[in-house]
């Protein structure tokens, strides 16, 4: 039987990753996927709590996570249709390059 | 024992995904990332939340990156950083992040009150809350996804005032 706290454990760190990922590389597709894992990571959490906690009958945390899921999910499609036309524009995905507007 | 594992490869796999230098290669992590989490899931008693995180994360948001990746490759060379000239900040809020975390969770009494109960949650109880409780958040996800696809496509789309 494992402990709760080791999925939060495991959460905190995938979130910690994923923000280093967000912040350290260049490449905006990298910073998106970064962004997804920390969508994850907070999933994780929502299971977690809802599995341990008080009420699981209640099916909160399992229908907050889908819904989240499911944000994600919009998320990801506008995020990449969005890269998708900056690099149309600047011919390239490295965000120290994205440096104007109306360019 | 199998959760050491499961969580072990989704480290991994997340790790991975993020220091690799090829982007397909990232993306390959990411869908062993998501994989691993699909398996916390099932591991939680969520099966239904398990199965649609691999259909959604690693049916068709995998595919989407590799896409973008695809589309947006440029002919320059993969020569010069990939990271960003200020990483050793990033690195250090990141990892300053998990210390609060880690430490938040550890000195928390959150270990002696949850308790465990086994429930066993049917794919049809899931069904019937989305139906009468949660018929509004349902209805409200469907419009805001169908809203996020049409924007995409509009923002994707070639623009074609500019070729006159």
């Amino acid at each position: 039987m494992t402990a709760p706290v080791n999925y939060l454990f495991v959460s905190a760190i995938i979130f910690a990753i994923g923000l280093a990922g967000a912040l350290v590389r260049r490449n905006a597709i990298l910073v998106l996927v970064g962004i997804e894992l920390m969508l994850n990571a907070a999933n994780l959490n929502f299971i977690a709590f809802w599995r341990y906690g008080p009420h699981p009958e209640a099916l909160t945390g399992v229908l907050f996570a889908l819904f989240s899921i499911g944000v994600a999910a919009a998320e990801a499609a506008v995020g990449l249709a969005l890269i998708i036309a900056v690099h149309r524009h600047f011919k390239t995905t490295n965000l120290d390059r994205i440096d104007s507007m109306r360019g | 024992m199998s959760f050491a594992i499961i969580a072990v490869v989704t480290v991994a796999g997340a790790l991975a995904a993020i220091t690799l230098r090829n982007l397909v290669h990232c993306v390959l992590a990411l869908v062993l990332a998501f994989a691993g989490l699909a398996g916390l899931y099932l591991q939680l008693g969520a099966q239904f939340v398990g199965f649609a995180q691999i259909l959604i994360y690693v049916g068709a948001v995998a595919i989407l990156v590799v896409f973008a990746i695809l589309l947006t490759r440029s002919h320059e060379p993969l020569a010069g950083l990939a990271v960003s000239p200020r990483w050793i900040t990033s690195s250090l809020v990141a990892a300053a992040v998990f210390v609060i975390l880690a430490w938040s969770i550890r000195s928390s009494r959150i270990a002696e009150l949850l308790t465990p109960p086994h429930p066993e949650i049917t794919v049809r109880q899931i069904g019937e809350a989305l139906m009468s409780q949660f018929v509004l958040p349902l209805e409200v996800i469907g419009l805001l996804l169908t809203a996020a696809l049409v924007g995409a496509v509009t923002i994707a789309m070639r623009e074609q005032r500019r070729e006159k």
